[in-house]
């Protein structure tokens, strides 16, 4: 199968939707010819006009609160925020209109809208650019809350966010974007609220979400070496989130251990093991362990950055911890 | 422009609607009838229907959280309304707004909002959509000088301006945000002056005079229509009860109200009418129709049901 990157993957599925959808436009900043700064939109505005590629001023409310505007009226609409941390700016149009006015009007509307935005550190950009808010928006009724965690997902799940009549928040990890992946030729969809079982193993459960998938397939394989065999789902949407597949699994392994790049405190990995502990708390043979972003900002210094940030090591050191394992030997730790 | 007075009757007639509305609405709350709270409009009667009478039926709104007026200008339904506000099954959102959420995306009105400044640019986003779409719609937003200091306000602007967007932006300016005065958050005289900052024109006239709201938005809408952009129309009114039915306090001063209420813009529209002669009967009729019209609003509510609470999970997703 050919491969892509990321980037390539979500330029494909905009690119064929807005070929499917003759009104579906996109809005955002510097979007236009130099497709984002992540090159996602690239060639879009050439191909599709400036009034399907929408370049904005500095305006994330009204970046958002237009692509609902626009919704209302059966026009679907791709927003695009520079980084998700700016999201926070254009947080009433999201929270207050976008996920509250088809109830608030008995039904009348749908919001049919993405807003993208690119998320999660390790780029050392510092307190401001390289957060996980993944869970302010899936504590919201009314949002949907997707992120892909590889090139096929990223462009299945972008098709399916755009055909979905909700809000849809899709965060992007930085991360990913240069990833190559396989990508199906042709029409690919991947659904919302159905996690993808990636390794299967009967000794642990390890949900991670995003580009920590990437540090769970790695944590995996390393205990495999040690005979272990981890069984790793990667939920790819939170709200609405497959817990289904994830008991299944515990029932087979009876360990948890959730793996999400936001911080620790009512965070979506809580969320994970409040829900587990309360559907299957006689499956669980170990306490369920968290390996989040812990209880700070994210420094800048690359030393604060890997203190706070989830990394292999600590899933490792997790997924030893809940299999009752002696923690790794010191220079295998980093 | 010439307006013909048959349609002057039927903007009396319409004025007349919203002010025993709002007349019930208020005493609905006064005898403990309705919860939550509500924002009346009596008073500025004349900035709502002026400006929806110069839309095409087809064209939208986008209101706000004093919205009934708008509503009722653009044609919605009072016993809908009315019902909406009561809580009943029967209303416009099946009891789950409420009277800050009130819309009928059929009609074209975007619905009203709880918070301040978040339509504007809503309505820029329906504005690029309908241009989108080749409609020749326009989009009318309406928003309050509270508003106008919102950075909704300021991004909506700008952006409407930058794209040219088909959106007519009526500040409906009653000198009050709640109780601050507008002299106190405005550094420039008029909310109008600010036009100039994003490339559109801007015109301020008295929101008391239906025809000046009517020939103001009529010219915007149709400069909005051709494809020339934006404009800001400023309203200048006042609403003669205090900001909501649940505020506890009104410090406007008593002189000020009483001024205004002398240039109560039914009565003005009313006299204009029955100097012509014409159309004396129609005038005399408009508020015993309106009475009798809000008795069975009123009555269509009382009757509607009230939600199960099953339907609090209803309408969350499409």
């Amino acid at each position: 199968m050919r491969e892509l990157t990321v980037s390539q993957a979500l330029n494909e599925a905009l690119r064929e939707e807005m070929l499917r959808d003759p009104h579906l436009f996109l809005i955002g900043e510097d979007i236009g010819g130099p497709g984002g700064m992540f090159k996602v939109t690239q060639g879009l505005l050439a191909e599709f006009g400036p009034q399907r590629v929408v370049d904005t001023p500095i305006s994330e409310l009204a970046i958002v609160g237009a692509a609902v505007g626009a919704a209302l009226t059966g026009v679907p609409v791709v927003a695009e925020l520079m980084y998700s941390d700016w999201i926070t700016i254009a947080m009433d149009q999201i929270v207050n209109q976008a996920a509250k006015l088809r109830f608030m009007t008995g039904g009348q509307v749908s919001v049919p809208i993405v807003v993208r935005a690119p998320t999660g550190g390790g780029l050392g950009m510092g307190p401001q650019h390289m957060q996980s808010l993944q869970a302010w928006f899936a504590h919201i009724p009314g949002l949907k809350v997707v992120l892909p965690a590889n090139a096929a997902d990223a462009k299945g799940l972008l098709k399916v966010a755009i055909r979905d009549p909700n809000p849809v928040v899709f965060l992007e990890h930085k991360g990913l974007y240069n990833r190559t992946g396989p990508v199906p030729e042709g029409e690919h969809l991947a659904p919302l609220g159905k996690a993808a079982v990636l390794r299967t193993g009967g000794d642990v459960t390890l949900v991670a979400t995003s580009f920590m998938v990437e540090h769970a397939l790695a944590a995996a394989d390393e205990l495999a070496a040690e005979g272990i065999a981890v069984e790793v789902i990667d939920p790819r949407s939170l709200r609405p989130f497959d817990l289904p597949t994830v008991l299944a699994s515990l029932s087979k392994t009876g360990r948890l251990v959730v793996v999400d790049e936001g911080h620790r405190t009512c965070g979506w990995a809580a969320e994970v093991v409040t829900a587990v502990v309360e559907k299957a708390f006689y499956d669980l043979d170990a306490p369920p362990e968290r390996v989040t972003a812990a209880d700070a900002p994210i420094g800048y210094a690359r030393a604060l950055e890997e203190e706070v940030l989830p990394s292999r090591a600590k899933v490792v050191a997790a997924l030893r911890r809940v299999l009752g394992l002696p923690a790794p030997a010191p220079a295998s730790a980093r | 422009m010439p307006v013909a007075e048959s349609l002057l009757v039927q903007m009396y007639e319409r004025m007349c609607l919203i002010r025993a509305f709002e007349e019930a609405v208020a005493d609905l709350y006064r005898r403990g009838k309705a919860r939550g709270s509500a924002h009346t409009c009596i008073g500025q009667e004349a900035v709502a229907v002026g400006a929806c009478f110069a839309l095409r039926t087809d064209d939208y709104i986008v209101s706000n959280h004093r919205g009934h007026g708008h509503c009722l200008a653009k044609g919605m339904d009072p016993g809908r309304m009315m019902a909406e506000i009561m809580a009943k099954t029967t209303g416009y959102c099946r009891g789950n707004g409420g009277s800050m959420h009130i819309a009928d995306v059929q009609l074209g009105v975007l619905g009203a909002n709880g918070i301040v400044g978040a339509g504007l640019p809503i309505a820029v986003g329906a504005a690029l959509a309908a241009r989108l779409r080749g409609t020749q719609q326009v989009v009318l937003c309406f928003f309050g000088d509270g508003a106008a200091n919102t950075g909704s306000f300021h991004e909506a602007a700008n952006l409407a301006s930058t794209t040219k967007a088909p959106v007519v932006f009526l500040c409906e300016n009653n000198l009050y945000a709640i109780n601050t005065p507008f002299r106190s958050s405005l550094a420039v005289e008029n909310v109008s002056d600010r036009a100039a900052a994003y490339g559109m024109p801007g015109l301020a006239v008295d929101g008391n005079d239906v025809l000046a709201v009517f020939e103001a938005v009529g010219e915007a809408v149709a400069r909005a229509r051709r494809g020339a952009g934006p404009a800001l129309v400023e309203c200048k009114t006042y609403r003669w009860l205090k900001h909501s039915v649940m505020t506890p306090l009104d410090t406007r001063p008593a002189a000020e109200i009483e001024e205004w209420q002398a240039r109560d813009p039914v009565v003005r529209l009313g006299a204009t009418l029955r100097q012509s002669g014409e159309w004396a009967e129609e005038v005399l009729a408009a508020e015993p129709k309106a009475r009798s019209a809000i008795a069975a609003a009123l009555a269509f509510a009382a009757a509607g049901a009230e939600p199960e609470a099953a339907r609090a999970y209803e309408d969350i997703y499409a």
